[in-house]
């Protein structure tokens, strides 16, 4: 049986990571290479780097960040943030990435899933979805840069939509828990989960290791969640989260 | 030690020559026969799909090579998949025939797809000693109607016993990531390595 997997997630802009991150011991705690390493010995059994730079050349800073993680990293790791075309899919993969994770670039050009799935194999083209309940459409709608633009999409049929073209993978991030830390959205989480056949990673809104039992077991029963804050500020870790779970007889690694 | 990583233009090369470098080895990624001969052993990697991989090696002159050569070979996930004699995937694709057995998707009624994720290993014969069983999986048809005499691990995904590690004389399978195994994928890599140094 499958474990299900527990993802910190590391913003990276111009190949330092952000949001002040405390690290007792380590030397540069801006290091994404060192924290990917600190991250897998801590249990982590994935990692997403998101890349936030708005260069071009953050964005090429950023190929060398993930050469040099693929270098010491023994887990997988996914990368998002300005992957646009095949090319920008190679680039990262050719670097040592086992998954790219889309976004906006998906919904401008749904097509860039299916080439890239063609290509490379759909186990790794993540689509990563931002869903936020709209009152005026009573659901859950696709929303873009960071909850402000809303799409036409709502969340379950652009799940099964992507899922279709090719994606291997569902990253689904709560716009409205992003930060809350009340725990992921059980709701949207399951909806999307009853609608597709890959594994969805729950992401947005975890507060502490109970969070992560809720939408991992039960009727929602996400494959994975992730989070970065709780992590990054060591509210609890990974291994704490791993180790309340395992005690409550989810399987763990 | 000098191994050979056969790059056919499909799967990650980076990430299993990475590793390899950590165990003290040296990778050797080419698509040249005459520089593949001169390594200590064989890994035959790959991600994507079964028809593709068959022809790009063909395309390149392997099949009959990786048939008769006698060097420690190891496949990793499609790798190890294109070892045996045939697949399912797309239309019916013949294999390299070095292992028994043939491969065939998932039933998608029966599980998500695909098979991907950390997932334990049932030991069939000893290999390694650790203090985990779990490898990291990522794939969407596995090997059936396998010689039960190969068969080193296997992990239980969809009401299937999926063979994870199987081994036949010179020749080794991986279904899953050495490469991205944790501490487990790094013991199992370097268990095989121990071998071809015999």
């Amino acid at each position: 049986m499958l474990t299900k997997r527990i993802i910190p997630c590391l913003d990276v802009k111009d190949g330092r990571v952000v949001k002040g991150i405390q690290f007792v011991g380590l030397r540069d705690a801006g290091d994404p290479v060192a924290l990917a390493k600190y991250y897998d010995e801590q249990g982590a059994d994935e990692l997403v780097f998101l890349d936030i730079s708005a260069s071009h050349e953050g964005r090429a800073t950023m190929v060398e960040v993930v050469k040099q993680t693929a270098k010491t990293l023994t887990i997988p790791f996914t990368v998002g943030g300005g992957i646009r075309t095949v090319d920008d899919i190679e680039r990262i993969l050719r670097a040592g990435a086992d998954k790219v994770s889309m976004n906006t670039a998906a919904l401008d050009n749904p097509n860039v899933i299916k080439d890239g799935a063609e290509k490379f194999g759909n186990q790794c083209i993540v689509i990563a979805i931002d869903a936020k309940y709209s009152e005026d459409d009573q659901t859950w709608m696709v929303y873009t840069h960071g909850g402000r633009n809303k799409t036409q999409w709502a969340v379950v049929d652009w799940a099964i939509e992507a899922t279709k073209l090719g994606a291997g993978e569902i990253l689904l991030t709560s716009m409205n828990r992003d930060g809350e830390k009340s725990g992921f959205d059980l709701h949207v989480t399951k909806a999307v989960r009853e609608a597709v056949n890959v594994p969805v990673i729950a992401s947005g809104g975890a507060g502490n290791a109970q969070d992560f039992y809720d939408v991992l077991t039960g009727e929602v029963d996400a494959d994975a969640a992730l989070a970065a804050s709780i992590f990054h500020y060591k509210e609890t870790s990974v291994r704490e989260v791993k180790q309340f779970l395992r005690d409550k007889g989810v399987n763990i690694r | 030690m000098n191994i050979g990583i056969i790059d056919y233009g499909l799967g990650n090369l980076f990430s299993v020559a990475e590793a390899l470098k950590r165990l003290g080895c040296t990778p050797v990624i080419s698509d040249d026969i005459a520089v593949l001969q001169q390594t200590d052993a064989l890994i035959l990697p790959g991600v994507g799909a079964f028809p593709d991989a068959m022809k790009q090696l063909s395309n390149k002159n392997f099949v009959t090579f990786l048939q008769v050569q006698k060097k420690p070979l190891l496949g990793i996930c499609l790798g190890m998949q294109l070892l045996f004699e045939s697949s399912n995937e797309g239309q019916l694709t013949e294999g390299l025939g070095l292992l028994q057995g043939i491969i065939q998707k998932f039933d998608v009624t029966q599980s998500r797809i695909p098979h991907m994720g950390w997932n334990q290993l049932q030991w069939h014969k000893s290999y390694v000693e650790s203090e985990t069983d779990y490898v990291y999986f990522v794939h969407s048809f596995y090997a059936s109607h396998i010689n039960e005499q190969d068969l080193m691990a296997s992990a239980d995904y969809a009401n299937i016993q999926v063979p994870a590690i199987v081994q036949h004389k010179h020749i080794t399978g991986m279904q899953f990531h050495p490469e991205k195994s944790g501490d487990l994928g790094t013991a199992l890599l370097k268990q095989w390595l121990k071998e071809v140094a015999k």
